[in-house]
């Protein structure tokens, strides 16, 4: 049996944050992520992200990921990560966590401490012919792509005008793919204007409260039909015929959490972090005291406050294991939370403030 | 909804509002190297615009959602924000540029193929439709992050349609 400090599960910038600012502390950290690459999400970013310069606003995505693994790399003697690696099981009686590494070597490791930064999992839309190749999701199209340099296709039909649908877009004209459309639900896009108004003026049509009734072919995608709703979010009028050979699912995510649930934290549905999340305090910590979450596993929200949350859940893994005296801790925690507060301030964070304040209690001890 | 509604909620501007207002006539008509045009209309999370400028034209922000203000006066047309902004929302105009029905544009192209000095490029609206043709006269690379930005001649009556420039193969 293996031992650790502190096991962070998932290396997306959650983790790496939360790797970085425990082992800055001297805390011995172990890092598994299911991936072949550390980074999570951030390694599929081409697009220069969005928020405050200290959290890499005006950066391309998959730098950052870079810059996370440069500080990561300055901790050398304090971090083992281990990639290819699922953390599968958690053991209630004794704390141990069961992984697997490749496809057939499973082990354990019995950590004194856990963060789990597993990130989110995309939730797909149930239509027609939804099971036909050529049907994707965002991030699957983003991998291909963004990855392993393959175009998926010639004509793309975006569904979902949020942030990811846009910036996916955007990627797929910048790959040389045609983006005949982009359909949302809502009566506006979900995503940030800047970004919606960056593939408009590229061509790309929006039509807002259109979804997609169907896809059309035998073997593979040769079609969609889409459809305008009405207010009370009805079908109306006739079906569109859309000639594309992609259909690009861009309609949201929800947060993972399996191992929280195995682990008997006390958890929540939070409708605007997306879906099932642990309950915290203000350091990030689950109803179970050796669980900390954080990142899009806590509510999905964006990398630039995913890093922050990572920040805070590393710390207060340090901190209860007596690497961070009491002063320290409080000055850093403040400082993180007011970072934090900065990011989730105006219309735009309302969502996410809402969401947080349900799920948040003052501390465990008086919860 | 109407017409106008439905475009800006599709990320059309269509009319100035804040965040996304047009430099003063007077001073534009004369400022050497131009004025920048930033179309940010909604409340996000980012500040590059404003920690890029050299010169603090783009006005501090009370807040990091703020959507950014501009004093004219410090405007010197670096580009440095066009070459920054995540959004690709700044532009650079300058009027005095050529001959009286000329203007100069500097935008942001993150495409390929890549533009050459010289060539003649569509100039696109701010729904894609090709409005002009236009000549690129130079091409930088401000942060060396693979954001150019182009700098073309375009018809200065429509400076405040066009938003992008295509490739011509
Ligand atoms: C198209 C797109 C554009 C975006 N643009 C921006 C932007 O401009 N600005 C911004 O701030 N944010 C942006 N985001 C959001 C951002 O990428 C995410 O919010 C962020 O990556 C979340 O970080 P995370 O570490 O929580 O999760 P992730 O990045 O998803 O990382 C989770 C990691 O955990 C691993 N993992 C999961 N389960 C296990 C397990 N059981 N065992 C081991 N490993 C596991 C996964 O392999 C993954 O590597 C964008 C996202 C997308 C998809």
């Amino acid at each position: 049996m293996r031992e650790t400090e502190l096991l962070v599960v998932g290396g997306g910038p959650a983790g790496l944050s939360a790797a970085v600012e425990a082992a800055s502390h001297g805390c011995e950290v172990m890092v598994v992520d299911s991936d072949l690459a550390l980074g999570g999400q951030l390694i599929k970013q081409t697009h220069k992200f969005f928020g405050s310069e200290s959290e890499r606003a005006g950066t391309r995505g998959f730098k950052i990921a870079e810059i996370l693994l440069d500080e990561l790399g300055q901790l050398k003697g304090k971090v083992e990560v281990l990639t290819n690696t699922t953390a599968e099981s958690y053991y209630r009686g004794d704390g141990v966590v069961g992984c697997m590494t490749d496809e057939d070597n499973y082990w354990f490791v019995k950590p004194k401490k856990i963060v789990n930064a597993t990130g989110a999992s995309e939730k797909i839309l149930p239509f027609p012919n939804n099971d036909l190749p050529g049907v994707y999701g965002a991030g699957a199209i983003q991998t291909l792509m963004n990855v392993y340099g393959v175009v998926p296709g010639k004509k793309v039909l975006m569904v979902g005008a949020g942030n990811i649908g846009l910036v996916v877009s955007y990627q797929l004209l910048q790959a040389g793919v045609d983006v005949v459309g982009i359909v949302e639900f809502l009566p506006n896009i979900s995503g940030y204007w800047v970004h919606a108004a960056k593939v408009r003026r590229l061509g790309v049509p929006v039509l807002l409260k259109h979804t997609i009734t169907r896809a059309i072919g035998e073997n593979k995608v040769e079609g969609a039909y889409i459809q305008a709703v009405d207010d009370n979010n009805q079908l109306m009028g006739e079906p569109q015929k859309i000639d594309c050979d992609i259909i690009c699912m861009s309609v949201g995510l929800s947060p993972t959490v399996d191992l929280l649930w195995q682990a008997g934290c006390k958890m929540m549905y939070v409708p605007e972090l997306c879906g099932y999340v642990a309950r915290r305090d203000n350091q990030m910590r689950t109803s179970n005291a050796d669980i900390w979450a954080a990142g899009d596993a806590h509510g999905i929200e964006e990398a630039s406050a995913a890093m922050v949350e990572g920040r805070i859940a590393g710390l207060g893994a340090a901190h209860s294991l007596d690497h961070v005296d009491r002063v320290q801790f409080g000055e850093r925690l403040g400082m993180f939370w007011q970072r934090l507060d900065n990011l989730r301030a105006g219309a735009t964070g309302e969502k996410i403030r809402c969401g947080v304040g349900k799920c948040t209690c003052q501390a465990w001890e008086v919860d | 909804m109407t017409k106008d509604e439905k475009l800006f909620n599709s990320g059309v501007l269509t009319q100035s509002r804040p965040g996304a207002e047009l430099p003063p006539t007077e001073l534009w008509n004369k400022k050497k190297n131009g004025l920048v045009i930033i179309e940010c209309p909604q409340q996000i999370p980012c500040n590059p615009c404003y920690s890029s400028c050299p010169t603090g034209a783009v006005l501090p922000f009370n807040k990091i959602i703020d959507v950014p203000r501009i004093d004219y006066t410090k405007c010197i047309g670096c580009s440095l924000c066009v070459a920054t902004c995540p959004g690709l929302a700044c532009f650079v105009v300058d009027l005095t540029y050529g001959s009286e029905e000329e203007a100069l544009m500097k935008l942001p192209y993150e495409m390929l193929p890549r533009p050459e000095i010289g060539e003649q490029v569509n100039c696109l609206n701010r729904i894609g439709e090709v409005v002009a043709q236009g000549k690129v006269v130079d091409i930088n690379e401000p942060r060396k992050d693979c954001t150019l930005v182009v700098h073309v001649v375009v018809p200065n009556d429509l400076v405040n349609e066009i938003r992008a420039v295509r490739v011509v193969k």
